[in-house]
């Protein structure tokens, strides 16, 4: 069958943008859904007091208190040795087979799967060094998890930043890290905050690797020892064990207006970093 | 002496940023060892061929057959590939070659943040409407291998249209604009002209697709239904090897556990042998640039 290639071309065009338009669609209905089922849920209560009952009724206090002290315990490890690898990457060395094994490491780590960290921090952190399911076992697990997304987007960043600022840097009798430090990472600001965000949101939806690594535990938590729930584990628990579908539909809200903003952040950063530079 | 109090620090603080650079190489070498020595030495005991090939999963009377979960990941990962990577591909060709830069600009973020959305709330969204669904207008227990298939189909799109588009922009223009100007329509350029010279990138973002797939728990645990046998048709409920895992981590002891993180062996060479085939695939594109 010959079809005239204009004709051809219409059809085509038509039918990819129809798959676009289902896909975006998809997005959209799933945050509407969301949103419409939990909002109404969502009031200052629930997000000031603690569980009652397992869930049943009262707020969601704890988990957003375990879910940003997880946070930042990850971001605490995550982002010096992620900022870190980047600088040495795009500054102290030019590409050899050491930094091939670097960002192999770096590739490979991105690509393993959420349960295998949560196993890993199980049988590290929880019962060998002896942390117990605690904030200190979930956050460190966390942190191994975003190190790839912060390396990646530092090393980005850092090498977006122009080559004129070193060599004026340079020309002025710098040594290399006070050109680092003073000139290129502040230039670079932005896009690294950007990757920490990313990593923020990651942390904020992981569910599989804190479960086996913080615990489940409702109460407030007192040190980075005690066990904690984070949102996502919670909203988990509350759906798969039909505890109470309104509070699940409210803490899902909570989490996908957590991702929206996070996400707008990052595009807001982006935009603002490359405009910069371009 | 302060320039050679300088030029020590220098030294110092190159040697310590290699040391850092290092961090995600020894924690991924930790992390294997850790895998490995808690999980292979049963696998040995019991034998290999038993673990792989067997068929029943009785880890309090040690028998440990994981074949219905390797079956089951690989039936679901197929599954999402079958419908992601038409879906990816289409929005990638769109958003790079039909699209105005205008509207790549809106959708492309809308894209991105389908990949943030946590697999928890995909896993709940399978729940509450794909599952029931299925199960009024096709049967079965909805719970089921077509569920997995459908809702890990959307999990991966994010990551098969970002590297996709990636590529596509990749290629250099003056091979799109030389077509054109030969007289062939946008259509017949990208079909034969941008899919082929993008093809490597476009291979690795399904190869990397395909990990993700295999290596999602939460959302697969909620919607696949979790029964332990090769499910026969589409409808049926299946179990992967990621949900046995955290399905049974909880109480499991003993030899039970050990089983639990040989099950988490098989699962990590499958998603190193991926890891690596996505990394040579993007490796010889760097090289025909």
């Amino acid at each position: 069958m010959y079809l005239n290639p204009r004709i051809e071309q219409k059809i085509v065009r038509t039918v990819l943008w129809l798959f676009t338009f289902i896909t975006v669609a998809i997005l959209v209905f799933i945050i509407v859904f969301i949103l419409r089922k939990g909002l109404p849920v969502v009031t200052w209560e629930f997000l000031s007091r603690n569980p009652i009952d397992m869930g049943k009724s009262g707020g969601i206090f704890s988990t957003v208190i375990g879910t940003v002290a997880l946070t930042l315990m990850a971001l605490l490890v995550a982002t010096p040795l992620g900022v870190g690898t980047a600088i040495y990457l795009a500054e102290y060395t030019s590409e050899n087979r050491i930094t091939r094994i670097i960002r192999f490491g770096a590739e490979c780590l991105a690509g393993i799967p959420s349960i295998i960290f949560g196993l890993f921090g199980f049988i590290l952190f929880v019962t060998k060094l002896g942390f117990g399911w605690s904030i200190l076992s979930g956050g460190l697990t966390l942190a191994f998890m975003i190190l790839p997304t912060i390396i990646r987007t530092s090393e980005e960043a850092i090498r977006a930043v122009p080559a004129s600022f070193r060599q004026v840097s340079f020309s002025l009798g710098s040594t290399k890290w006070q050109t680092v430090s003073r000139v290129v990472l502040p230039s670079a600001l932005p896009g690294i905050v950007t990757g920490v965000i990313l990593s923020i949101g990651r942390s904020i939806g992981e569910t599989a690797a804190v479960i086996f690594t913080a615990g489940s535990v409702l109460r407030l938590p007192s040190s980075v020892f005690s066990s904690s729930r984070t949102m996502a584990v919670h909203f988990y628990i509350l759906a798969r064990e039909g505890i109470s579908m309104s509070m699940a539909y409210g803490t899902a809200a909570v989490l996908v207006v957590s991702i929206l903003v996070i996400n707008l952040a990052t595009y807001y950063l982006m935009e603002k970093f490359i405009r910069r530079y371009s | 002496m302060k320039k050679h109090h300088l030029a020590r620090n220098e030294k110092l603080t190159r040697f310590a940023l290699l040391l850092i650079a290092f961090s995600a190489v020894t924690i991924l070498a930790v992390i294997t060892i850790f895998i490995f020595v808690d999980g292979t030495p049963i696998m040995f005991r019991h034998g290999v061929k038993k673990f792989l090939f067997g068929l029943d999963w009785y880890p309090t009377e040690q028998s440990f057959g994981l074949l219905p979960m390797i079956t089951g990941s690989l039936m679901v990962t197929l599954g999402a590939l079958i419908l992601g990577v038409p879906f990816g591909l289409a929005c990638a060709v769109f958003l790079t070659e039909f699209s105005s830069k205008r509207l790549r600009r809106v959708i492309k973020p809308v894209i991105e943040l389908l990949a943030g959305i946590p697999s928890v709330v995909y896993g709940f969204m399978g729940v509450v409407i794909l599952v029931p669904f299925i199960r009024d207008t096709l049967g079965g227990p909805g719970l089921s291998v077509l569920a997995a298939s459908i809702i890990l189909g959307i999990m991966i799109l994010p990551t098969i249209i970002s590297i996709s588009i990636d590529s596509l922009l990749a290629v250099p223009s003056t091979y799109r604009d030389g077509s054109i100007a030969m007289g062939a329509t946008r259509w017949q350029t990208v079909r034969m002209v941008m899919l082929p010279a993008a093809r490597s990138g476009i291979i690795a973002s399904i190869i990397l697709g395909m990990g993700r797939a295999i290596g999602e728990t939460m959302a697969v645990i909620m919607i696949a239904g979790n029964a332990i046998s090769i499910p026969n048709s589409i409808l049926a409920p299946v179990r992967t090897l990621t949900s046995n895992i955290a399905l049974e981590m909880g109480y499991a002891s003993g030899e039970h556990r050990e089983a639990l993180f040989a099950t988490g062996v098989i699962l990590f060479v499958i998603i190193m042998i991926l890891n690596t085939l996505a990394n040579i695939t993007s490796a010889k594109r760097a090289r025909k640039k």
